[in-house]
């Protein structure tokens, strides 16, 4: 299995190494690569979009080099029922919609989840915060939220799987996840249990 | 459901995981909201409010402190990505006032004029993160002890000369490299040699008073003794022995004024870049920030860089950092 992270901007090496960890506890042989550029994606099993700003990362993924752009690619994978995660910026940019911050900012979106998301819904990083999640076919989870999006509308076809006070913080559609927070800041204690739940993700 | 009484601010992992999200990115000295939506727009993954940029610092000379919070509050109003705030190094009355505010980041910076000759602030204490400067290894380990959460290289501020960066992320590197080599008793004598600087206080007032030498169990800095503080820089020094580098995010800063200086600091192993005077004293800021976010992100792509640096037009004039006096070298505050 081949797992690729969008390597553009943000906590890339977090998800490499969380997504390698848990490849190691569930026994499933293969690599992970962080990448820049078109091409590899679509010779992925799975791809990941890291937590960054929405805006620095959608800008680059969506840029053609050559006739390619990434967005087509994890656009295409998502299509063929492989596992596509997003977290913090990832779920921004994996949602349909966005808030008056996406508009005003022009970011481009992937429109995989048929969700609308709000930006910095809990405040500035003052406001960011950690606490333990009841995730939904996973069990608790230690979630840190930094400067985090949430769910604001949730499409008929998209499953809950995490609530924080009156927000959605954690959504699955097929195979396409979305999260607020980050799990794979949690790899550094040994807690892979969300890179585990996506890597089973695939709709094969 | 949720368990509120374990919900957690502040703590290491959320402000360390804050600098993490900026990797890859560029941070941008703005002073005012207009200048901050031109960054924005270039693609910062910030930018990092200022009352003067640190060329005009350098002009101007006399005390150079925080800016005015009204001025930080318009860019925070204007942008939708972290602002961050200068402090003076050991101010804890600034950092607070800008904690208070809710900054998304303090930088405890030496390009301010200094406000304590003895220590920097204790940064646990606080729910922001902080990001610190440094020349070398023990500088960079000492601030990532007080609870710093990014580490950016000093450099020579508002020089436009990338020099002092490279020096700097040089001797941070080999000074790694090396560690990694060593056997752990080693590594504690290090760990003695780097928590020195903790003495300099108490030393001056031994001496002043005719006491006798301080002990292990001396205390130093807020309420850690001399022991506690060599227990603690080991721990730090053993984390980067074992990952082979610093266990926060790395940037480099300090007279970064093109793309391919930039391209060049990422080449060097910085997570990414603080362009402070390079933008907005060049002849045309919204091409340089568009062109530096980009050399950033394909740094090891030189027909992207090279590109991006056509026509850019005047980068910033610079200064020649060796015909700088002592006075006038900003990495000499705060070791």
């Amino acid at each position: 299995m081949r797992v690729a992270v969008v390597g553009v901007q943000g906590d890339v090496e977090e998800h490499v190494l969380a997504t390698k960890l848990a490849m190691k506890k569930l026994g499933i042989e293969g690599d992970v690569v962080a990448t820049r550029r078109p091409g590899v994606v679509e010779r992925s099993d799975a791809v990941i979009l890291p937590g960054g700003e929405s805006t620095t990362i959608s800008k680059l993924i969506f840029r053609n080099v050559g006739r390619k752009n990434m967005a087509e690619e994890i656009i295409s994978l998502a299509e063929q029922g492989k596992p596509v995660m997003g977290t913090c910026a990832g779920l921004i940019l994996l949602s349909k919609y966005g808030d008056d911050q996406v508009e005003r900012t022009e970011t481009k979106l992937l429109g995989l989840l048929d969700v609308r998301v709000k930006r910095n819904a809990f405040g500035r990083q003052r406001e960011s915060f950690q606490v333990p999640l009841k995730f939904k076919g996973v069990g608790t989870v230690e979630a840190v939220f930094i400067r985090a999006p949430a769910v604001v509308e949730v499409g008929r076809n998209v499953e809950v799987l995490a609530e924080f006070e009156r927000y959605v913080v954690a959504v699955r559609e097929g195979s396409v996840i979305g999260l607020a927070f980050h799990p794979e800041l949690n790899a550094e204690f040994g807690d892979t249990k969300i890179h585990e739940y996506f890597l089973n993700a695939s709709l094969d | 459901m949720v368990e509120l009484d374990k919900l957690r601010f502040g703590t290491e992992l959320i402000k360390r995981g804050f600098a993490k999200m900026q990797k890859g990115g560029v941070i941008m000295d703005v002073t005012n909201a207009e200048q901050a939506g031109i960054a924005e727009d270039a693609g910062a993954v910030a930018v990092m409010a200022l009352h003067k940029v640190p060329a005009d610092i350098r002009t101007a000379g006399g005390v150079a402190r925080m800016a005015d919070p009204k001025k930080i509050q318009e860019i925070m109003d204007a942008v939708t990505i972290p602002v961050m705030a200068k402090v003076r190094i050991g101010h804890v009355a600034e950092a607070k006032a800008l904690e208070a505010i809710g900054v998304d980041m303090i930088d405890e910076s030496e390009v301010l004029t200094p406000a304590d000759v003895f220590f920097h602030i204790d940064k646990r204490k606080f729910t922001i993160p902080f990001v610190c400067g440094a020349r070398n290894l023990g500088e960079a380990v000492r601030r990532i002890w007080e609870g710093a959460a990014m580490i950016r290289t000093k450099g020579e501020a508002g020089t436009g000369n990338v020099v002092e960066a490279v020096k700097h992320m040089r001797l941070i590197s080999k000074a790694i490299y090396e560690l990694r080599k060593m056997q752990k008793e080693a590594v504690y004598s290090v760990a003695e040699r780097f928590a020195e600087p903790y003495c300099k206080l108490a030393d001056s007032v031994i001496e002043d008073m005719g006491l006798k030498n301080i002990t292990s169990n001396t205390v130093v800095y807020e309420e850690y003794t001399l022991a506690d503080i060599v227990e603690g820089i080991y721990r730090v020094l053993l984390e980067i022995k074992e990952l082979g580098r610093l266990p926060v995010v790395n940037f480099s800063a300090g007279g970064i004024a093109t793309p391919a200086d930039a391209a060049f600091m990422m080449q060097l192993g910085a997570d990414g870049v603080f362009v402070g005077s390079g933008i907005f004293k060049s002849s045309n800021p919204p091409e340089y920030a568009r062109a530096i976010v980009e050399a950033v992100r394909h740094y090891d792509e030189p027909e992207i860089v090279a590109e991006v640096s056509k026509g850019l037009g005047e980068a910033m004039k610079g200064l020649d950092v060796f015909k700088l006096g002592d006075e006038e070298r900003l990495q000499e505050r705060g070791v």
